[in-house]
């Protein structure tokens, strides 16, 4: 299945250990990743809320790009999932918006009509790859482990541009996810809060104060580890970890996963493929579980 | 139909949990709390029931010693928000049925505002919050005489009824993840009245608004996480209207705080390379003459590098960024 690949600014930045994971599972699944070299940043709601014309532009060209492709667009982080869901829906359902930013990519010879679906690679594990599909490539089952699943904002709000009201199953896909892999899905609060990565850059200390109290009471309920699908979130749970820490005058040290590195595990990848040993809070407690090294 | 509602009590005689001693640093609301214990009922009632038909059912035929705030029963006066499966919900607008999870619904009250008993929270903080944003108008001079009216365009008032639609129930403040970890913070009930006022044609004030509401604690303390929006029963929308505050403030030149140089060095950044560049948004966005905020961000970049994950020193553009840049041109507007 021939997909067009939106990997987004931070699996190409800071956080490689996606990127690298996501194609490796991606293959694995059966995915022909098209990646759109050429697609601009999504301007992660930031730009959306400066200027919206800008932000409709430089998404519409991204969602003609795919469009050329003639094959749904794939990202693998919540935030580009939302930004680029949002101008979708505006674009498709307000005329006068589609026409102002066709305006401005014509310029550059693309055209956006309004056909391409954007799916997050969670979704597309339940509803174009198939759950059976996942469960068949499992080759190591993940039991002993309880993982707290954290969404990220802009995959579950908000809830008309996503799709959530058709399809209200998408809020419990990672617990299901996780259960399937043989794990055990922590329960908590936190799961589909804010990590603060938002207001990280202008407002420090709430924004490890945020993401840190989560962790904290996901590891009070047990958790081994915490699985996301956002590489944003991941930025403030895991490399910011040691200053949440910090401030909130607390131990926190639980280890942050990427969804396609959970899922390489599970496949029988080796963690240093899957470059869980480039983390900034060791993931090696959470491995030994399953009786692998780091 | 039987339903089975776990009330959260709150019990005065009850102590502080261990993580919320004095003097620790941003107590998450549950552990900031009292503790409260929980207490089942089982009602009968038909399929449509809501919450508050349960509560009231409760109280009148069980135990009348259930505090619970309530008067219209119809989602108009904003009494009875309070936290049901653990967000914040009109009691009277939730159905029973779609709230029962695992056979039964929890309701208590949102730890994130004290509580004065049971289910009734102290909603000090939300209207010293609201008065906070001088929510009234100060009106244009000259006003008309008395037996005239104050006539704007239809269209311009238009604008606003999704803000003016606000039943000051608290429902956003009290799931507001910004909220939750500082006081301070004006929240989206107070802003999105604040924009009802700066945008009205008839204020006076606006841009002195804009500049009292750029402070700290104001729209650059949002986190963008879109809860209000979710959580309120009147479609406020509270998020788009600090959004709409904050596209306002930076056209009437109150840039100069963390926010805007924020989504200033972000737009820079995917003008010239049609990316994200994580490694200077940080130092630009702090502003570059801030030493010992700077100094503060040193231990995080060093964890990056220890890890060998710090983002490539030499920025990489994307093919066809000239693309991007002629866009920017195009419609970039400050961006430019």
């Amino acid at each position: 299945m021939k997909v067009a690949f939106y990997p987004g600014c931070v699996s190409k930045g800071a956080c490689p250990e996606l990127y690298v994971s996501a194609t490796l599972i991606a293959k694995n699944l059966g995915l022909e990743l098209e990646e759109l070299t050429q697609a601009p940043c999504t301007g992660a709601g930031v730009l959306s809320e400066q200027n919206p014309d800008l932000a409709d532009a430089l998404n519409g060209l991204t969602l003609a790009m795919a469009e050329a492709e003639g094959a749904d667009l794939m990202t693998i982080c919540s935030t580009c999932q939302g930004v680029l869901s949002s101008h979708n829906f505006h674009l498709t359902r307000e005329k006068e918006r589609l026409d102002r930013a066709n305006a401005t990519i014509a310029d550059q010879g693309f055209r956006y009509t309004g056909t391409t679906k954007v799916k997050h690679l969670l979704w597309m594990l339940f509803e174009d790859i198939g759950i059976d599909r996942v469960a068949s490539a499992i080759k190591r089952k993940l039991t002993g482990l309880k993982i707290a699943p954290f969404y990220g904002c802009y995959i579950l709000r908000p809830v008309e541009s996503l799709g959530l009201k058709e399809r209200p199953e998408r809020k419990g896909y990672l617990e299901r996810l996780i259960a399937l892999l043989g794990a055990e899905p922590v329960e908590y609060r936190g799961s589909t809060k804010c990590c603060g990565f938002p207001m990280a850059t202008f407002n420090r200390e709430k924004a490890l104060a945020m993401g840190g109290n989560h962790i904290i009471e996901a590891k009070e309920k047990g958790a081994d580890l915490l699985v996301t699908p956002c590489p944003l979130c991941h930025l403030n749970l895991d490399a910011q970890q040691p200053d949440a820490a910090r401030v909130l005058k607390k131990e926190i040290d639980v280890p942050i996963f990427h969804l396609p590195q959970l899922l390489g595990l599970a496949f029988g990848y080796e963690p240093e493929q899957l470059r869980l040993n480039h983390h900034v809070v060791p993931t090696k407690g959470a491995l030994e579980k399953v009786e692998l090294k780091v | 139909m039987e339903f089975t509602i776990e009330v959260g009590r709150y019990n005065p005689e009850g102590t502080y949990a261990d993580s919320a001693k004095p003097g620790q640093p941003y107590p998450a609301p549950w552990d900031r709390s009292p503790a409260r214990r929980y207490q089942t009922y089982t009602v009968d009632l038909p399929e449509h029931a809501v919450v508050l038909d349960a509560l009231i059912a409760i109280r009148e035929y069980q135990d009348q010693t259930v505090a619970v705030r309530c008067a219209c029963r119809s989602a108009i006066c904003g009494s009875c928000a309070m936290w049901i499966n653990g967000h914040a919900h009109l009691a009277c607008k939730s159905k029973l049925a779609e709230f029962t999870k695992d056979g039964k619904t929890r309701v208590e009250s949102p730890p994130s505002m004290p509580i004065i008993r049971d289910l009734v929270c102290d909603m000090k903080p939300f209207w010293d919050k609201h008065l906070a944003v001088r929510p009234w108008l100060e009106n244009k001079q000259p006003i008309p005489p008395p037996n005239e009216e104050y006539r704007v365009a239809n269209a311009s008032m238009e604008e606003l009824i999704q803000e003016v639609s606000c039943i000051s129930c608290g429902a956003c403040l009290m799931d507001c993840e910004s909220f939750a970890v500082n006081q301070d913070f004006l929240g989206p009930q107070a802003l999105a009245q604040a924009y009802r006022y700066a945008a009205d044609p008839r204020d006076a004030k606006t841009e002195e608004r804009l500049g009292e509401y750029s402070q700290s604690g104001g729209i650059w303390d949002c986190t963008h996480c879109y809860e209000c929006v979710t959580q309120c029963p009147k479609g406020v929308a509270p998020l788009e209207q600090i959004l709409k505050l904050r596209r306002m403030a930076v056209d009437a030149g109150f840039t100069h705080n963390p926010g805007t140089r924020h989504a200033d060095a972000f737009a820079e950044s995917v003008r010239e390379s049609g990316r994200l560049n994580e490694l200077t948004l940080m130092p630009k966005s702090i502003g570059f003459f801030n030493i010992i905020e700077q100094l503060k961000t040193l231990p995080s970049a060093f964890n990056l590098v220890r890890a060998g994950k710090l983002p490539p020193l030499i920025h990489k553009k994307i093919p066809g960024v000239n693309r991007i840049k002629a866009i920017f041109e195009r419609v970039g507007g400050r961006f430019k």
